[in-house]
């Protein structure tokens, strides 16, 4: 499986390479060249990366799910760290999507002094996104999730806005502090591995054999999701982000909002589900109520907004909600919707940033009520915010449609009245944001407000990608969801195996016709769960776990909810 | 021949056989501070600071490549006990001569830029300090109670003189007043320690305190524990650990700056490797009585530091007290009574002596002469008028906040890895809290160096209110200096605001401003002409390269110091 291409390890030095460049550009080059030559280098690096990931998509098969492209050095043995890098059907997305988002990130908003020091930071947090996405060590996943810290907290306090130092170093501590339980949780692992096996390591594909006792995994399990829940954010842990959005420059909500509160869903889909199977199952349901809560709270606070940027923050953790909903659900539906829920509201959640933070360059101003009637004078701005926002509501045809709908219908076979009550976060959602829409693009136009001009062509291009993939994958999701589904499929098979429970397959009648890649789904958990034996990884007793875990599967074709063995 | 002369006085006088090798490096030391002592006596026009520097450079240079050595030899032959039995001579005293001869070349550097700021003809201050080094050198490889003290004797005696060694600041003498007091206290209660230690086991040698606590089972051994618990109090005044840290804040303040960061380095080098041999090797079966305190002490330590730092201004008081939240990092190590606890200890030791170092070695440029610059105030906009030195500055702090990819992460993930290995996760977890809570004083430093003067990128004009801008005004008086410069500062600071907000002025400007008017009244000002003198460029230098190359690349340093411990 090892290509003999590092694909990436490339993809995680190229930014990182482009950075230090772009830091080394001198100075005396004088003003313009030199703010011309950064930009070159940001944009070179940003979009070689983005040429790496299509490269990487493009020679990426599903196959079993398991990891591909997988690149393994010994980096610190004596500390048992070791530089294992890969891809599932899981990351390989978001590596896509913040491969995406970066040069559009930069692209989309100017800024005006030190530009040599902003793309450097832009490029190395680059690198450090995209580090943790593909990271199967945990050590060096915790080397790049907190490598992002850094340049964030500086993109924040250097380029933000009025109250930027707090909400730089609001942002920091928190989730400095939020790591520590994470990383004595690692220790921890590792630590109970190194007693059982006496070797130590990291590594997660190994670590992931470990037996733990069921409160050694809720007390790890906790650890691991008090960083993943402040990164993310998980409902109550969310009080960083509205300050870190709203006074982080465009770039930096967009990398905020977009990639970086990934790094927290995907986190807990990685590690948390890989790790700790039995916590994730008996915690599930209070992770499921956080996420409902957060829907609610996030969609109701976002109502109360009269600043667009602090409304579309919290419309943010109202949708992140969706994606704990849908991990936790623990169905393959639901994950695989998370999933795409991830990649969807990237593309949202950047799109809108980036076209607030242009009226904002224009107004001046992120109050609603300061703005009226905008779709006159710019029509291609209030068009392409419609597409945006009918996207965010999740208007079928529009990408976030696939995914909450998959989200709400997968959650509903486990967990009925979360998804229930999940559902009136969707309408609240077309509420506010619908709210939003008709005060700043309907009504009487002042005279500032008429003589807003319009998306510039350069403007148009950086948002054009963003709304042609909204599009795409509200039409047809079908690839990106062949290429999860396979991974979620053993992920959801692997959980549970350790825990002894049956994934609930619906039957016929709850098959879900919108979705091509799940018809063959039902007899693929099944057939997954044999096909684990044949897995280099899967230990023999595991093993024999799974044969009777396949026989249970056949029989249990139509209940609901979670069946255990005995 | 050495040996033919130790032999033929062995049987007359039943001296013990001495294998000089194994205390080279202290001989080095001792022999160059007398020479260089020498020489300054009888010609001091040869003394100036820089040969004087290049002298001690040059010793300690020999006593690194003494303990490499030495290093290739324990690495063949195994550890050994030296000297009847009063020094060890293993894996671990190298890696202590290694550290504190390294550190001494950095201070060394460091100090001649000192010197040569504050026009002090200073050979004395290079001798002692490769005296006090020589001390730490001793307590490494110490292996009796008697010569431990013996060591944290003559590291301290000698940092007492140079805590005082700038006469013209009152705050210098007062500092080493205070050390002085509470040092002698303290060394009184370990040598009440070592006493009752001795009452109790009959002996102060370690290894044969060891075998005594080994074959006696002690039904009563209050005496024991009362020694242990007044040695633990002795080393924990040396090491700053809470509660006997009160002196340190003052002390690192007061001090000049260079012996500041000698200080936090070496005296804590020795602390650490002379508790450590200690408590694990001797009283290692007494583990269960002592780890609780050390517990207790580890946790006070870890989060007094990182919370007294919060709220100092003075960037030298709050390293002082950062360095004492790493000093409960490195209990951690001793609180897990592992071999890799105390490979973790010394492997922190280790990347902490050149994080402290380059530290305060920016910190005495940044403090201009007299030392009087060090309001973290004096380092708003510093990276705009000083980008190298910011930026060293910025990366030392991240390295001791812990941010990945620096030495700083490993050493705080190894402590953690020991501590959790020995089930004291409740303990990792508040070290990694203080860790949080740390970053934040690291930060501020950083983000007054970084914070940009002009307005926001918008294309609107903001409303520029920065939220750090009221103290700024509020501290434009209270800076040290005369009337004259503050009210002329406060003008400026008028004139500032207005054309912040208008033009958005550079820093720069206002810099410069500030640079003409003051100049005569406050003698120590930073401008941005200032060249940063070559010995303290190269320190700051070796000491990032270690920080930022060692934290990509640890394995050598990692496998080091757990060689090290091995060969225990």
């Amino acid at each position: 499986m090892t290509p003999t291409f590092p694909y990436l390890t490339t993809l995680v030095l190229l930014p990182a390479g482009a950075g230090i460049v772009a830091a080394l550009v001198p100075r005396s080059l004088g003003e313009r060249t030199q703010r011309l030559a950064v930009e070159a280098v940001g944009l070179a690096g940003t979009l070689a990366t983005l040429a790496l990931a299509i490269a990487i998509i493009i020679g990426f098969h599903a196959g079993d799910g398991g990891y591909t492209m997988v690149s393994r050095h010994s980096w610190v043995p004596t500390l048992g760290i070791s530089w294992h890098l890969g891809v599932d059907g899981i990351s390989v997305f978001l590596v896509l999507m913040a491969a995406v988002l970066f040069p559009l990130a930069l692209l989309g908003a100017r800024i005006r002094h030190n530009q040599r020091s902003f793309v450097a930071w832009v490029l190395l947090l680059e690198a450090g996104c995209m580090g943790s996405f593909v990271a199967l060590d945990l050590v060096v996943f915790f080397l790049f999730f907190e490598l992002t810290l850094v340049p964030v907290y500086f993109i924040i306090a250097g380029w933000g806005h009025e109250r930027r130092n707090y909400a730089a170093m609001k942002f920091f501590v928190y989730t400095f502090a939020a790591s520590a339980f994470m990383l004595v949780a690692i220790v921890a692992v590792a630590v109970i591995h190194q007693q059982q096996t006496g070797v130590l390591t990291f590594d997660l594909v190994k670590l992931s054999h470990t037996h733990l006792s069921l409160t050694a995994q809720v007390l790890l399990f906790l650890g691991f999701t008090a960083a993943f829940a402040v990164k993310a954010p998980i409902f109550p842990f969310h009080t960083w982000s509205p300050d870190a959005y709203a006074q982080s420059p465009t770039t930096g909500s967009v990398v905020l909002a977009a990639v970086m509160a990934k790094l927290g869903t995907y986190g807990i889909i990685r590690f948390d589900l890989t790790l700790f199977p039995r916590a994730v199952v008996d915690l599930a349901p209070v992770l499921l109520t956080l996420g409902v809560v957060g829907i609610l709270y996030g969609a109701i606070v976002a109502c109360a907004q009269r600043d667009l940027k602090r409304l579309v923050a919290y419309s943010s953790l109202a949708h992140l909600g969706f994606i704990v909903l849908g991990t936790f659900a623990l169905t393959t539906e639901a994950m695989t919707g998370g999933v795409l829920q991830m990649v969807n509201h990237g593309l949202v959640t950047a799109a809108l940033f980036l076209l607030i933070g242009w009226i904002y360059s224009r107004r001046g101003t992120w109050q609603i009520t300061g703005l009226h009637g905008l779709q006159r004078p710019a029509p291609i701005l209030a068009g392409v915010f419609t597409v945006v926002m009918l996207a965010s509501i999740g208007l079928p045809g529009l990408n976030g449609f696939v995914g909450e709908f998959l989200v709400l219908a997968g959650t509903f076979i486990t967990h009925r009245w979360w998804a229930i009550v999940a559902t009136v976060g969707v309408v609240l959602s077309a509420l506010y944001l619908l709210w939003a829409f008709q005060q700043v693009f309907h009504g009487k136009a002042t005279e500032a407000d008429a003589s807003t001009p319009d998306l510039t062509w350069r403007e148009g291009l950086v948002v054009a990608p963003l709304v042609a993939l909204i599009v795409f994958l509200g039409v047809y999701p079908k690839p990106v969801l062949d290429r999860i589904t396979p991974s979620v499929e053993r992920l959801v098979a692997h959980v549970d195996r350790a825990t002894g429970t049956t994934q609930p397959v619906p039957g016929p009648s709850h098959r879900l016709a919108v979705d091509p890649a799940v018809k063959h789904r039902s007899a693929a958990v099944a057939a997954t769960a044999t096909a684990m034996n044949g897995q280099s990884t899967a230990s023999s007793s595991q093993a024999t776990g799974s044969n009777g875990h396949a026989a249970v599967v056949s029989s249990s074709t139509t209940g609901a909810g979670f069946r255990r063995f005995p | 021949m050495i040996p033919d002369l130790a032999t033929a006085v062995d049987q007359t006088l039943k001296l013990p056989h001495i294998d000089y090798l194994s205390i080279l490096p202290e001989l080095i030391l001792l022999g160059g501070a007398l020479l260089v002592l020498l020489v300054s006596s009888l010609r001091r026009r040869m003394m100036t600071p820089g040969a004087a520097a290049g002298w001690t450079v040059l010793i300690s240079g020999a006593a690194l490549i003494a303990a490499l050595v030495q290093w290739h030899e324990v690495s063949a032959h195994g550890p050994k006990v030296e000297v009847a039995g009063a020094v060890a001579y293993d894996g671990f005293s190298v890696l202590v001569n290694v550290l504190v001869s390294s550190a001494l070349i950095l201070t060394a550097l460091v100090a001649e830029g000192w010197l040569q700021r504050e026009r002090m003809a200073g050979p004395e201050l290079h001798v002692l300090m490769m005296v006090s080094a020589m001390g730490a050198m001793v307590m490494g490889a110490a292996d009796d109670l008697i010569v431990v003290f013996l060591g944290l004797e003559i590291l301290s005696i000698s940092l007492y003189v140079l805590a005082a060694f700038n006469t013209r600041r009152a705050e210098s003498g007062e500092a080493a007043l205070k050390y002085f007091v509470l040092g002698g206290f303290s060394s009184a209660v370990f040598l009440y320690g070592i006493a009752l230690v001795y009452g109790a086991t009959g002996t102060t040698n370690l290894p044969q305190i060891a075998n005594f606590l080994a074959q006696n089972v002690i039904l009563h051994n209050g005496l024991l524990l009362a020694g242990i618990a007044l040695l633990l109090a002795g080393f924990g005044f040396k090491v700053a650990a809470v509660p006997f840290h009160l002196w340190t804040p003052d002390v690192y303040q007061g001090s000049p700056t260079p012996v500041t960061g000698f200080m936090a380095a070496v005296a804590k080098v020795g602390g650490f490797a002379a508790l450590l041999r200690v408590f694990v090797s001797s009283f290692g079966l007494l583990r269960a009585d002592w780890q609780p305190a050390v517990w207790v002490l580890a946790a006070l330590t870890l989060l007094a530091g990182a919370l007294m730092a919060l709220v100092q201004r003075d960037i030298k008081r709050m390293l002082a007290y950062s360095s004492i939240n790493h000093a409960g990092f490195v209990l951690l190590g001793l609180e897990a009574a592992t071999s890799r606890g105390v490979s973790s200890s010394l492997y922190y030791l280790f990347v902490y002596t050149f994080m402290v170092i380059g530290a305060f070695a920016v910190v005495g440029v940044v403090g201009g002469q007299g030392d009087s610059r060090h309001d973290i105030d004096n380092y708003r906009g510093l990276g705009s008028k000083r980008p190298w030195l910011a930026a060293s500055l910025a990366v030392l702090l991240m390295a001791q906040a812990g941010i990945p990819f620096t030495t700083g992460f490993l050493a705080k993930l190894e402590v953690i890895s020991a501590a959790v290995a020995a089930h004291s996760t409740v303990l990792a977890v508040v070290a990694m809290l203080s860790a949080g809570i740390a970053a934040f004083f690291y930060l501020r430093v950083i983000i007054l160096m970084y914070v940009p003067t002009q307005p926001d990128d918008g294309a609107v004009a903001l409303p520029e209110t920065d939220d750090l801008g009221l103290p700024r005004f509020a501290m434009a008086g209270a800076l040290p200096g005369t009337l004259d410069a503050s009210a002329h500062a406060a003008g400026l600071e008028g004139a500032g605001v207005t054309a912040d907000s208008s033009a958005g002025a550079s820093s720069d400007a206002e810099a410069q401003d500030a640079d003409v008017v003051p100049a005569e009244v406050v003698p120590g000002d930073v401008t941005p002409a200032d060249v940063v003198p070559v010995g303290v460029a190269i320190a700051i230098g070796l000491c990032l390269a270690v920080t930022v190359v060692f934290g990509i690349a640890p394995g050598p340093v990692v496998d080091f110091a757990h060689k090290a411990t091995l060969l225990f």
